[in-house]
């Protein structure tokens, strides 16, 4: 099996640590993995701005830059999503690479569920955990249940995050809100972004959480942002730290 | 104005905006529990999506077959292309019957239209008897939501405008005692009116009849006491058959205000003995957005409201940010369809988040359109300057390699040294109310790199 990371741009430069997560996991799970390095971004930023001549070029090197390889796999189900779900305006229906390459890129939780049939997580992470559900891994690769529809889903990091001993969830008032982080939305819109960022913080303050976790950077970035100017005692990590975290501790026979 | 601007306004009053974001979410929480009530509800929205643009793609028939049906059962029946021309035939219609007092039940089509202006201007009375829309109505303000047009009003802001209007006691607020002053004073109106005018949600093709959902009968009683009742419709609202009510019906109030069914859905087959009824069919530019395939689907709307209040950004601005008349999701693709220079940071006020797609009776793709409609805007180049140029330089930036990994470690290494005021200066939208993320003195890929050595793998 030949799998590549797909580690966003930001993620890459500011987040190192989110990327090095998803390698322990992989290590852990035993899978041989290449970091192409030509690669730099999926065009997301391009693309939801409505600059899609600017976002072909980025589309286009992905593409380049993926093929041939088994799995791209990537902790970041926004990134995914635009790769999987926005890149029909690039290519031909009939472009063999593009399609193959926007089939097998998955986002992390999911390749570790449905492709590597992982159930649970044989680790210990002992704190009260608040999960953010990223809206594009939500609502574009439905790797949840979304509150709107009701069609029972189950939610592959929530239950991945379950497995671990000693780890408690805290109960939000608004299970799956928007962050408002939004992308270039964060500063077009800074007055909206902020409070629906605030009014995400004061949820998992009020529900007790100690640990915020997502599967997209973009999002807990934006909240950290807001948790730490106003100096909150929550501590933000993407789930793949988390899973790894646990992994090195293990639990107690 | 533009929508950060307006929506700014609106969050700089913390307080109210929390309220308005409560007030509407309370209302989506009212529509989860109807809708998870309903064992086969995503059936349905498929159902209704299916019906929807099954007639678009037929409009033309449906449209004249309901034409046919109506004219048979007695309706006149007139065809209207733009606001101005539904207008003008109101006005024919009122001025033949000699008409000078009018009572509206709501109408966005003719709030789209702005008929209320129109006829005032020609020496008309026109009362809105929706409570909600009375209230704004009487502030002089127009509906800052479509079902519920006075959600951005205090209990006491009604009791002031009533004290003022209506001579309700000073101070009073309380919604039981401001509701019947109001009830009495429309009542007034009501008998005294020459004409009835109101909207349609749905015109059945088949029969020629047409529905309209109300919670207060206001509709019912305008139309039953005068002698003449005009209807107005935009084009879509036509559907193919009678069971066909059965889908949209459960679906409207469920998702609208999370009621089982609309206290009064009024069904209207032909004129009453003894008086007149017209229907103007109004197309206002949804030909326009029929002739667009990747806009057609929000043609499929059903007005219900539950795109705005599930909307964390429309809680959050308020319907008046939008300067609109309709706001929120769906009123961010279609105004800026047809006003696309006004409107143009409308498909912006959104995070993309997708809650408007999954809330949609009708399954419209809500999100995914507000992103067409960005590109629409680009191509029709109405994304401005700045906005242009970043992208274009990210663009170029992030298509090589070594300019990415070079400025990223640039920025990293910029972030690390440069003094707070600096980093934290007032062009730095991000940072006014938000730290910057920490930068590592490494990045992802020269770590994987370390890494690999240390492992002794080929990196
Ligand atoms: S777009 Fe859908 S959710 Fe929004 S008002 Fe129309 S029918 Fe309701």
């Amino acid at each position: 099996m030949k799998v590549a990371l797909f580690i966003p741009c930001y993620v890459d430069q500011f987040y190192p640590q989110v990327g090095m997560a998803t390698v322990k996991l992989l290590d852990h799970f035993g899978v041989q993995h290449e970091f192409p390095k030509a690669q730099t971004c999926c065009g997301q930023p391009m693309a939801n701005s409505g600059c899609m001549p600017e976002a072909r070029p980025l589309a286009l090197k992905y593409v380049d830059v993926f093929k041939g390889y088994d799995y791209i796999v990537a902790p970041s189900g926004s990134c995914v999503s635009m790769v999987r779900n926005h890149y029909e305006s690039f290519f031909t229906e009939e472009d063999h690479a593009a399609n193959e390459v926007r089939k097998r890129t998955y986002e992390l939780s999911e390749f570790l569920v449905n492709v590597l049939n992982v159930t649970e997580i044989k680790g210990r992470f002992e704190s009260t955990v608040g999960i953010h559900q990223s809206c594009h891994g939500l609502r574009e690769l439905r790797l949840g249940p979304s509150s709107e529809t009701m069609k029972p889903r189950k939610s592959l990091m929530a239950n991945l995050l379950a497995s671990i001993d000693g780890i408690s969830f805290s109960k939000l008032q608004r299970i799956d809100e928007c962050c408002g982080f939004g992308g270039t939305f964060a500063v077009a819109e800074e007055a909206v972004s902020c409070m629906m960022g605030e009014d995400r913080v004061n949820d998992h303050l009020a529900a007790g959480t100690k640990v915020l976790t997502a599967g997209d950077m973009s999002c807990l970035m934006h909240l950290e942002g807001i948790i730490r100017r106003r100096k909150h005692d929550i501590k933000v990590m993407h789930f793949a730290e988390i899973l790894a975290e646990a992994l090195t501790s293990p639990v107690a026979v | 104005m533009s929508h950060p601007t307006l929506a700014q306004d609106f969050v700089d009053n913390k307080p109210r905006a929390q309220w308005h974001d409560k007030a509407l979410w309370f209302v989506r929480e009212k529509r989860d529990r109807m809708a998870a009530s309903v064992p086969e509800w995503e059936d349905l929205r498929s159902h209704a999506s299916a019906i929807k643009m099954h007639t678009m793609s037929q409009l033309p028939t449906y449209l004249e077959m309901f034409e046919a049906k109506a004219k048979a059962l007695g309706v006149h029946v007139h065809w209207a292309a733009d606001g101005d021309e539904h207008n003008r035939i109101i006005h024919d219609i009122l001025q033949k019957h000699n008409a000078k007092k009018v009572v509206k039940s709501k109408s966005m089509l003719t709030e789209e239209c702005h008929l209320n202006p129109f006829l005032e201007k020609n020496g008309y009375e026109v009362v809105d008897t929706d409570l909600g829309e009375r209230i704004v109505q009487l502030r002089e303000e127009t509906p800052s939501h479509i079902v519920l047009p006075a959600i951005h009003i205090k209990k006491e802001e009604v009791g002031e405008c009533f004290h003022k209007h209506l001579g309700t006691e000073k101070g009073a607020s309380d919604p039981k005692y401001l509701t019947e002053a109001a009830r009495g004073h429309l009542r007034e109106r009501f008998c005294s009116a020459d004409a009835g005018i109101t909207g349609v949600n749905f015109a059945i093709a088949e029969t020629g009849g047409f529905v309209v959902c109300t919670n207060e009968g206001n509709a019912d009683l305008g139309v039953s006491l005068p002698k003449l009742h005009i209807a107005c419709m935009g084009l879509e609202k036509v559907i193919p058959r009678a069971s066909d009510l059965a889908v949209f019906l459960r679906l409207l109030a469920r998702s609208a205000t999370g009621q089982p069914i609309t206290t009064y859905s009024s069904h209207f087959h032909g004129p009453r003995e003894g008086s007149e009824l017209h229907i103007i069919l109004v197309d206002n530019g949804r030909s326009g957005i029929l002739a667009k395939p990747e806009f057609r689907r929000s043609l499929g709307c059903i007005r219900c409201g539950a795109c705005m209040n599930t909307c964390p950004v429309y809680r959050r601005s308020g319907g008046h940010s939008y300067e609109s008349t309709v706001p929120g999701p769906i009123g961010s693709i279609l105004t800026p369809l047809r006003t696309p220079e006004q409107h143009s940071t409308l498909p912006f006020a959104c995070t993309l988040c997708g809650s408007c797609t999954d809330v949609c009776p009708v399954k419209i793709d809500l999100h995914h359109q507000l992103l067409a409609m960005r590109g629409f805007l680009d191509r029709k180049k109405l994304l401005g300057m700045s906005k242009k140029m970043s992208m274009k330089f990210l663009s170029g930036l992030l298509s090589s390699t070594w300019m990415f990994t070079t400025a990223g470690s640039a920025a990293r290494t910029a972030l690390r040294w440069m003094p707070r005021f600096a980093i934290y200066n007032p062009l730095n939208g991000w940072g006014k109310q938000r730290e910057l993320p920490e930068p590592p003195k490494k990045s992802f890929r020269e770590q994987y790199a370390d890494n690999n050595k240390n492992s002794g793998r080929p990196s």
